[in-house]
């Protein structure tokens, strides 16, 4: 544990979706400290995005703790994001959702922000959901599977903005399988299961 | 024809009301749609007017017997289902057939009930009083400052829920909040258009919106723009013509629908 710089802080944290279930992560320790990229690895069901859940509230924590920095704000982006299918939003829009600023966006991106999502790849639109959280006015950021649906050129684009992001000073967590992106990005990865 | 009907200052009062909810409805209705809940329009509609009618037994007016009725939908839905989201098409199908239920039994067994049932789902536009223009200018600025708040953060909750979630927010709160707007709408725009009426305006309007607009601000203009178009022309026909208000509007609006899906899928690909 690194006391008082860190960002946030899991300690000994064991979490689940229902009590029925119990515990499906854990016991997990670690912290991060601003302007670090924390890597979370680890075979599928070894409770990686359990993990992220249970620090953002979404799971049920069982035992141990998270403990964010006074005034810290989180961001998490989990691995689905909402059909957009037939919903009249555009780019534009849904980064002023989050806050996160168009600027640094990739030219391709740029010029098709008035654009309905809808009319956009996969890929691109993963990037503006990730954009929008990483970007997003904040000290601490959770990534689920951040490289789902990127081509090479968005897995490029990806790296060069959590680089930038905790040059910035932010506190980052990335869950992720792909570990060739992890160990390229990260400054330490811990291994779940 | 009369034309000279148009311009009685007879039918403003009621021309200002219907126009007020036929610029709300759609508006919401484009909630309603993001949140796949459009059904819950004609639940909410159906439930005020069984609201309503079960007021003739009590010494309540009208209008608090509606709103009590799309109130009482509301905390039912949340009571069957926890309030939860994606799970609501069961509880608002159950409240159609309640609503539709109390009512038919009501009509049939006071004679009361029959002619107010009658202009409830009919639409009573032009039999509208001043009180049904207080509370539509009332419902207007409850609408424009509840959205004001609520927007961002229905919207956010619906495309970021786990980063809504974990900046504090409470997605069944702000739902909760948003049911009890449309419900409070619905009731007040059931006393005045009819259940049909208001459930067209609701529907179509944002359905058009959907598949045209190029943002969400665009399809909120859309909407909004078509049901009052759709609103003024159905009113002037059914003065022109000496029809019921209520059925021209729905046709009317049901017409732009087919015409623009046909015309749609004549050009262009298909989308939801």
């Amino acid at each position: 544990m690194s006391g008082d710089l860190s960002l946030l802080a899991v300690d000994r944290l064991c979490a689940g979706w229902s009590r029925s279930g119990g515990p499906v992560v854990g016991p997990v320790s670690f912290a991060v400290q601003g302007g670090e990229i924390l890597g979370l690895a680890g075979p599928n069901g070894a409770g990686k995005s359990t993990l992220l859940a249970a620090i953002s509230g979404a799971a049920q924590v069982f035992s141990g703790g998270v403990t964010l920095a006074p005034g810290a704000r989180l961001a998490l982006q989990m691995q689905q994001t909402p059909e957009l299918s037939g919903i009249p939003l555009s780019g534009s829009e849904l980064l002023r959702l989050t806050g996160a600023p168009a600027t640094g966006l990739p030219p391709y991106l740029q010029r098709r922000l008035f654009e309905r999502l809808d009319r956009l790849s996969g890929g691109q639109r993963q990037c503006l959901h990730l954009w929008a959280c990483l970007d997003a006015p904040g000290e601490v950021v959770l990534l689920d599977e951040p490289t789902n649906n990127l081509d090479p050129a968005g897995v490029e684009f990806l790296a060069t903005a959590l680089r930038q992001r905790a040059a910035q000073g932010a506190a980052i967590v990335l869950v992720s399988h792909d570990g060739e992106f992890l160990a390229a990005v990260c400054h330490r990865i811990e291994r779940l299961g | 024809m009369n034309f000279e009907l148009l311009f009685d200052p007879l039918f403003a009062r009621p021309f200002a009301i219907g126009l007020v909810f036929a610029a709300l409805l759609p508006l919401l209705g484009c909630y309603l749609r993001l949140r796949e809940e459009w059904l819950a329009a004609l639940a909410l509609a159906q439930m005020a007017a069984a609201g309503a009618l079960l007021s003739l037994l009590t010494s309540l007016p009208l209008m608090a017997g509606g709103l009590a009725g799309a109130f009482a939908a509301v905390a039912l839905k949340y009571a069957y289902e926890g309030g939860q989201r994606h799970r609501q098409g069961a509880a608002y199908a159950l409240l159609l057939l309640i609503g539709w239920g109390i009512s038919v039994l009501l009509v049939s067994n006071l004679p009361l009930a029959d002619r107010v049932g009658h202009a409830l789902f009919d639409g009573q536009l032009y039999f509208t009083e001043v009180p049904h223009l207080v509370a539509a200018v009332a419902c207007a600025a409850m609408v424009a400052g509840g959205l004001w708040r609520l927007s961002p953060r229905l919207l956010t909750a619906h495309f970021f829920p786990d980063f809504f979630r974990s900046r504090g927010g409470s997605a069944k709160r702000i739902g909760l909040l948003f049911d009890v707007l449309v419900a409070a709408t619905l009731a007040l725009a059931t006393m005045s258009i009819g259940v049909m009426s208001a459930f067209a305006l609701i529907f179509v309007p944002p359905w058009l919106a959907f598949r045209q607009a190029q943002s969400w601000r665009g399809a909120q203009m859309r909407a909004v723009t078509l049901g009052v178009m759709a609103y003024t022309l159905a009113f002037v026909l059914a003065l022109m013509l000496d029809q019921p208000f209520g059925p021209l509007l729905v046709l009317v609006l049901a017409a732009a629908g087919l015409s623009v899906a046909f015309w749609q899928r004549l050009h262009d690909s298909p989308r939801a």
